[in-house]
This record gives C-alpha cells, sequence and structure tokens, in this order.
C-alpha cells in the first residue's frame, strides 16, 4: 500500500513542489499508463470479481424464483421487490433497522462523548480505564454474543444482579418478551461498540490544541461553554465521520442478533440483514434473497451517498476533489 | 546386469503375454453369452456421506472394504463430507458431469426436488425384493409412489421424561391421551413443578413438533401425504392442530421465557433444564439423551428419564400410532450404475445394521438389527416405530424447503402470541403459493 502511495505522487502532480527540482524527470504519457494499469490492476481485478460481480450476479438472481438447484428458467420480474417490500416481516425488520440507527446516535454519542471528555481528563489509572472501556470491541461478536445469552438467561447473572442490590422488580424476559427484546439488543450493541466510538473521540480530542481552551478560560467561559463552543466544533469532523460508520454498522448488523436471538421471538429483533439469511440460504429461496439484498445493498447505498453529500461534504472535500482530479 | 537375469526377464515377459492373449481369448467370447452387462466389469462407486468423525466413518469404511472383498471388480471410494456442506455441493454436484454415485439424502420435499430435476435414480424395481424389511420409513423415501433413496437410520419424536418428578406429582403412568398430558401439566404444577415442559422455542423446529404430531393425529394419513405434494392445507384438521397447540399454550406449561431458549445448547437450554430435573418432560428427538449427556454438571446421561410416546387425540382422524420423525438415507444419481442399488442392499443388510446400532450413533432400520441397541428407553422408542402403522417425517422436511421453514416461523409465531391456528394455515398456505 505504502509503495503504491509514494509511487503515485508524482503521477498526481504534488511531487514537484515537495521536492524541486531534486529528480527532474520527463514522463512520457504511456508510462503513467503503464504505471496505472500495474498498481491498479491487480486490486481491480480482485474487486470486481468478488465485490462488483457479485452485487451483478445478485441483480441477476432477483429477477427469478429460484431454489438454487436446477437452471434460472423462472422469471418473475420485480415480482421478489413487490413480495419482499409487501411482506410484514421484512418492513418490520426495516423499522427495527431504523431504530437501532436511531438510539446509537441519539444514545451512544452523548455516552461515548461524555466518556471520551472524562478519559482524557488527568485522572489515575487512565490507562486501564481506556483499556476496560475498549475491550469489548476487540471480542468478536460470537463470543460476544454468547457471552450475554448467558448474563441474560432467566435467573442469570443479570437477574442475580438486579435481585442483589434490591431492583428485583426491573426484572424481564430480556430476550423472550417481544417488547423488550429489541432494547436489550441494543444494550449489548452499544457494549459491544462504544469502545470504538470513545477511541475516536479520544484521538480527535487531542488533536484539539489546548490553548484555545485555555485562551477561552482566561476570557471567563466556564467550562460548559468551552465544552460547547470549542470542543464540540472541534470535535466536529471525528463526530460526523462516526456517525457514519455507525449508521452502516446498524444496517448491517447481523452477527449479534443471529447468534442470540435469531431474530425472534416471533421477528421482534429481525433486522434486514438477518431476514436475509433467513429467507435465502434457510428457506433455500435464492432468488428472493437476491432481491432482499438488493434492496438493503440500495439503501446502504443511498443512505451513504446522502450522507456524504449532505453532512460529509466539508470535511471530505479536499480529499475527494483532489483524488477525482 | 547380468545376461541370466535378463533371460529370466525375457521368459517371464513372454508368459505375461500369454497369459494376457488367453485372457483377451476368453474375454471375447463372454461378449457372445451375454452382450448386454457384464457383471465382472470394474465399476467405481464414489460415496459421498456425513459421518466425518468416528465411530460412523471407520464403520463406513468397513462396510466398503467388506462390499469390495465380495466384488472384487468393484472399487468404492468413500467421500466424508461435513454434514452442512451437503446443502451447498449436493445442487451444485448433481447440475455437474460427474455426479456422487451414492449421496447423503434426509428425503421429503429436498428429494422431490431433485426427483423433479431428474437428478436421482429411481430405484423401486431393484430395492423391490428387499425394502419391506426396512419398513414403513421407507415411504419418506418416496417421490410419486417412486423409491428414489433408502433410510438406513430412523429417529422418532416423544416425550422424555424425569420419573422422579412424575412420581413426585403423583403421575403413575406416563399420559396416554391429550386429556391425560393436560392433565399431567396441572399436577406438576401444582407438586411445584416450574417448569412441566422444557422447550426450545428459540429454535422454532421444537415447536413445530407439537404442531406436526397433533396434525398427525387429527389428519387422515392420506391427507398428510397429500400435503406434501399438492400442499393443499383446506382440511379443517390443520387448523385443529392449531386450536390444541392453543390449548397447550393456554395451559401455559412451558419454563420461564421459554421463546428465547435454544433447545440444545448450554444448560439453560430445554435439553439442560430436563437433564438437571429442572424441568420434568421434553418433546424431542431419539437423540436427546447423547445432548442431554453433555448438559449435566458430570458430563453423564441423568438417572431416571423415562420415554413416552405422542399422546392419542380422540376423534382425531390419524391413528394413535402414528409416528413423526426423522431419518438419514442414501440415494443413487442419475449417473449411477446397477453396482450402487446393489451397495445399498448390502449396507442395509441385518448384519450391517446389527453393527450400525451398536455404535450408538442411530436407530438402525432393518428387521431384526434392533437387537445391536442396548438402551430401554430407545428400546421402547423401537418398539414404537416398529409397531406405528404410519411413519411421517417432520413436516419442514416433508415440505420443500420454503414451505417447511414458513411453517416452522408460523408456529413459533402461535407460541410467541403473534399468530392463531387459522393464520398459521394461511402462512403455509402462501408460502406454498409462492414455492
Amino acid at each position: 500500500m505504502t509503495q503504491a502511495d509514494t509511487a503515485t505522487e508524482p503521477a498526481a502532480g504534488r511531487a514537484p513542489t515537495a521536492r524541486p527540482a531534486a529528480r527532474p524527470r520527463r514522463r512520457r504519457p504511456g508510462r503513467k499508463h503503464a504505471e496505472l494499469a500495474l498498481f491498479l490492476g491487480p486490486a481491480l481485478v480482485v474487486y470486481s470479481m468478488f465485490v462488483m460481480l457479485p452485487i451483478g450476479l445478485a441483480f441477476y438472481y432477483a429477477n427469478y424464483r429460484w431454489s438454487g438447484l436446477g437452471p434460472l428458467t423462472n422469471y418473475v420480474g420485480l415480482d421478489n421487490y413487490r413480495r419482499a417490500l409487501q411482506d410484514p416481516v421484512f418492513l418490520g425488520s426495516v423499522r427495527h433497522n431504523a431504530i437501532i440507527i436511531g438510539l446509537s446516535l441519539t444514545l451512544q454519542l452523548p455516552i461515548a462523548l461524555g466518556l471520551a471528555v472524562l478519559l482524557n481528563a488527568r485522572l489515575r489509572g487512565r490507562r486501564l480505564l481506556r483499556l476496560v472501556v475498549f475491550a469489548p470491541f476487540v471480542l468478536s461478536e460470537v463470543i460476544t454474543g454468547v457471552i450475554w445469552l448467558l448474563i441474560l438467561q432467566p435467573d442469570g447473572l443479570a437477574d442475580r444482579t438486579f435481585q442483589a442490590v434490591g431492583l428485583g422488580g426491573l426484572v424481564q424476559l430480556w430476550l423472550a418478551d417481544r417488547s423488550i427484546v429489541l432494547s436489550t439488543m441494543f444494550v449489548v450493541v452499544t457494549w459491544k461498540y462504544i469502545g470504538f466510538a470513545i477511541i475516536l473521540f479520544l484521538a480527535g480530542l487531542q488533536g484539539i490544541p489546548r490553548e484555545l481552551a485555555e485562551a477561552a478560560e482566561v476570557d471567563g467561559a466556564s467550562k460548559l461553554r468551552v465544552f460547547r463552543h470549542i470542543t464540540v466544533p472541534l470535535l466536529g469532523p471525528t463526530i460526523r465521520v462516526w456517525a457514519f460508520l455507525s449508521i452502516i454498522g446498524s444496517l448491517q448488523l447481523f452477527d449479534l442478533i443471529w447468534i442470540m436471538t435469531l431474530g425472534g421471538p416471533a421477528n421482534a429483533s429481525s433486522m434486514m440483514a438477518t431476514y436475509m439469511v433467513d429467507r435465502g440460504f434457510r428457506r433455500y429461496q435464492f432468488g428472493y434473497g437476491s432481491a432482499v439484498a438488493v434492496i438493503l445493498f440500495l439503501i446502504s447505498f443511498g443512505i451513504s451517498l446522502a450522507y456524504q453529500r449532505l453532512v460529509l461534504r466539508r470535511d471530505i472535500q479536499g480529499a475527494l476533489t483532489r483524488m477525482a482530479g | 546386469m547380468t545376461a541370466l537375469t535378463r533371460r529370466w526377464r525375457a521368459a517371464a515377459l513372454l508368459a505375461g503375454l500369454v497369459l494376457v492373449l488367453a485372457a483377451c481369448g476368453g474375454g471375447s467370447e463372454t461378449p457372445t453369452a451375454d452382450p448386454g452387462v457384464d457383471p465382472n466389469q470394474p465399476v467405481t462407486l464414489t460415496w459421498w456421506h456425513n459421518a466425518t468423525a468416528d465411530p460412523g466413518k471407520s464403520y463406513y469404511q468397513s462396510v466398503a472394504t467388506a462390499y469390495q472383498q465380495a466384488h472384487p471388480n468393484v472399487t468404492i471410494k468413500v467421500q466424508p463430507l461435513q454434514n452442512e456442506q451437503f446443502s451447498t455441493k449436493i445442487p451444485v454436484a448433481l447440475q455437474s458431469d460427474s455426479p456422487p454415485d451414492i449421496f447423503q439424502q434426509w428425503g421429503g420435499g429436498q428429494l422431490a426436488d431433485q426427483v423433479q430435476a431428474g437428478k436421482v435414480q429411481d430405484l423401486t424395481e431393484a430395492v423391490k425384493p428387499w425394502i419391506g424389511s426396512v419398513g414403513p420409513a421407507a415411504s419418506n423415501w418416496q417421490v410419486d409412489g417412486k423409491q428414489y433413496g433408502v433410510p438406513y437410520t430412523f429417529g422418532i419424536v416423544g416425550f422424555w421424561y424425569n420419573k422422579a418428578l412424575f412420581q413426585k406429582a403423583g403421575i403413575t403412568t406416563p399420559p396416554a391421551t391429550w386429556e391425560d398430558l393436560l392433565s399431567a401439566v396441572q399436577k406438576l404444577k401444582s407438586a411445584g413443578v416450574a417448569a412441566p415442559i422444557a422447550i426450545g422455542s428459540k429454535d422454532k423446529w421444537p415447536d413445530a413438533f407439537y404442531w406436526d404430531y397433533l396434525a398427525l393425529r387429527l389428519c387422515s394419513q392420506e391427507v398428510m401425504q397429500q400435503s406434501a405434494s399438492d400442499y393443499n392445507f383446506d382440511d379443517p384438521c390443520w387448523t385443529k392442530a392449531g386450536d390444541m397447540v392453543g390449548q397447550l399454550i393456554d395451559a401455559q406449561p412451558f419454563q420461564k421465557g421459554f421463546l428465547a431458549t435454544p433447545a440444545q445448547q448450554g444448560a439453560g437450554s430445554s435439553a439442560g433444564l430436563l437433564a438437571n430435573g429442572k424441568a420434568a418432560m421434553e418433546l424431542q428427538g431419539h437423540w436427546n439423551p447423547g445432548v442431554m449427556e453433555s448438559l449435566t454438571p458430570d458430563k453423564k446421561a441423568p438417572d431416571g428419564l423415562g420415554w413416552f410416546p405422542f399422546p392419542s387425540v380422540s376423534g382425531g382422524a390419524g391413528k394413535p400410532d402414528a409416528a413423526l420423525g426423522g431419518g438419514d438415507g442414501f440415494s443413487c444419481s442419475f449417473k449411477a450404475p446397477p453396482a450402487c442399488a446393489d451397495f445399498l442392499k448390502f449396507l442395509l443388510s441385518v448384519d450391517n445394521q446389527k453393527r450400525f446400532g451398536e455404535l450408538n450413533i442411530g436407530l438402525p432400520l432393518a428387521a431384526g438389527a434392533e437387537a445391536g441397541v442396548a438402551d430401554p428407553n430407545l428400546k421402547s422408542l423401537l418398539d414404537f416405530r416398529s409397531n406405528a402403522s404410519f411413519i411421517q417425517t417432520y413436516l419442514d422436511v416433508a415440505y420443500a424447503t420454503s414451505v417447511g421453514q414458513a411453517l416452522n416461523d408460523a408456529i413459533a409465531q402461535q407460541f410467541a402470541g403473534q399468530l392463531d391456528p387459522p393464520g398459521v394455515v394461511d402462512a403455509v398456505k402462501s408460502a406454498a403459493a409462492s414455492r
């Protein structure tokens, strides 16, 4: 990767300013193309074969009713899409994904921001605390799922803990109650991924010059005002990138749900991705599953594009335009 | 190299040539006698089975070796594959030019799909002389009355129960009728058993066992068999089955939070609850003792377990001795030589089946092979199986996969209080319509 970067740098026309006259090189146009082909070619081939082609095939299969055995003969056009968009279970899955996105942005953000500011302050055992907060993110989804299954089973650790501190009345059927399971899953998702947000924000906080806060304090600004008018705005780019990753992650939520609830009870915690795997691979409806995959793809793609256009534009303006040029 | 050895070599070569010529001479005579099939022609059979671990793996290898010794012209290439790989590898292999000759086959809807695509050999004539010894379970490997595969093991679903807890509740004989079962639930509850019945509803298929079995008691054999080919669910018996499932759910016999309980993973699973004395009974397959073994603190199957068949239902069109279960079998692919069917006959011979039964990895089918099974509970299960007038495969296997899974989903929704009995039938109907 680094090799490719340094090699394409001169081609992008930035080298002359950085290293003037040190190595004046005249390039033939053919050489530039050869270089591009050499460095981009392999990656492009792999990307086309394993990313673009499957996406294209999903669009193709989505037009058929197909059990995976025998040739594609039963052409149904857009019928698979129509069925998916009329299926209350699928619409419920879309809603569940939307709820997870909403909760992530409104609840994880303040918690992560608060913890990041706290861990940025000088306090004893800061390194240890940072490690503890980040640890869940390192665990694999499967292990996280199994651990929480054990914690949340009836009369398990969660229930016993509540009872021990006199909050036995709060005990619920965490995973078996249809009205609670989604909230439970959100707590697990938050536990798993908040460490990532905190680390991002910590990195962002360290990039904010200390002088700004000091100057504001000299001018008599309270801690809260410093946070509100200096920390948060300067952390803006980090927050916006985190929100983007969080939205995409929430749209693709699969492993934790599949292990802990299989989308149940009675589809109360199903997500678009679990629905897709269930219909495609468990029911052997590969055409229909492909249609669901295409819908999931279009939703993710649309949200990504819109977010980049509307929210991230300022942050990535330079990078994108220069890359395109 | 001396001249002597060279001369010896020449002599050996000459002798060899003479032999070959003689063999050719002999060979040229046989076709005139039988121009069609030469039974001594070299044949190779490839065999895909799912026993990747011992004792099953070496058992299959020994069967193949024994067959090769008896038939020197046959070579069997044994290829064990992970069970989960079959669902993806078989469709691909069957579409290719070189499918395996013998492959794992669970019957039902998947077999029907393969037959429809013309990928499986019709074995009806070949197995006619001996298929009777396999018993009624063989019908689950038929499509339109023709035999397209042969089962070698078949288990029956029934109630596994804790004898001590039953005694504590004053239940002296296992429930024989549906009413008995419901009153046993009440007795267990009054005796302080928190979970009269354990169920692994997270996995959905344990829910379906109740619905399937009630349908089997309420619908006639004809309706059950027809449903797997014409997907007609208009008979009122289907809704009635759902009504009776509702009756059971209303009696609240299950453990706390059963909707999120897995069937087999961990001590908190339904099998674990039964194994550790936290629940009194569970409707499960013949594999349950083996599952429970791994879920107890001392890794031993719990003592004092009993087995009783699914109770009878008065007024139902199905027979009380009809059984629900599932098993493993083998099919011959469309390109397989006749030796394939002959090998299946050998595999299903009483001796080989008896040896299979002794391995304790499945219940053999051939009449006379029961002697290999020692466990008293499995023996009573086998008794029920051999006396069954009709054996139905789990409906999710018997139906096309998309319909079977939709059925399980719908039943799971009923258990969660989200669907009424007619709703379950409607869900299956619409899944069948968009199959």
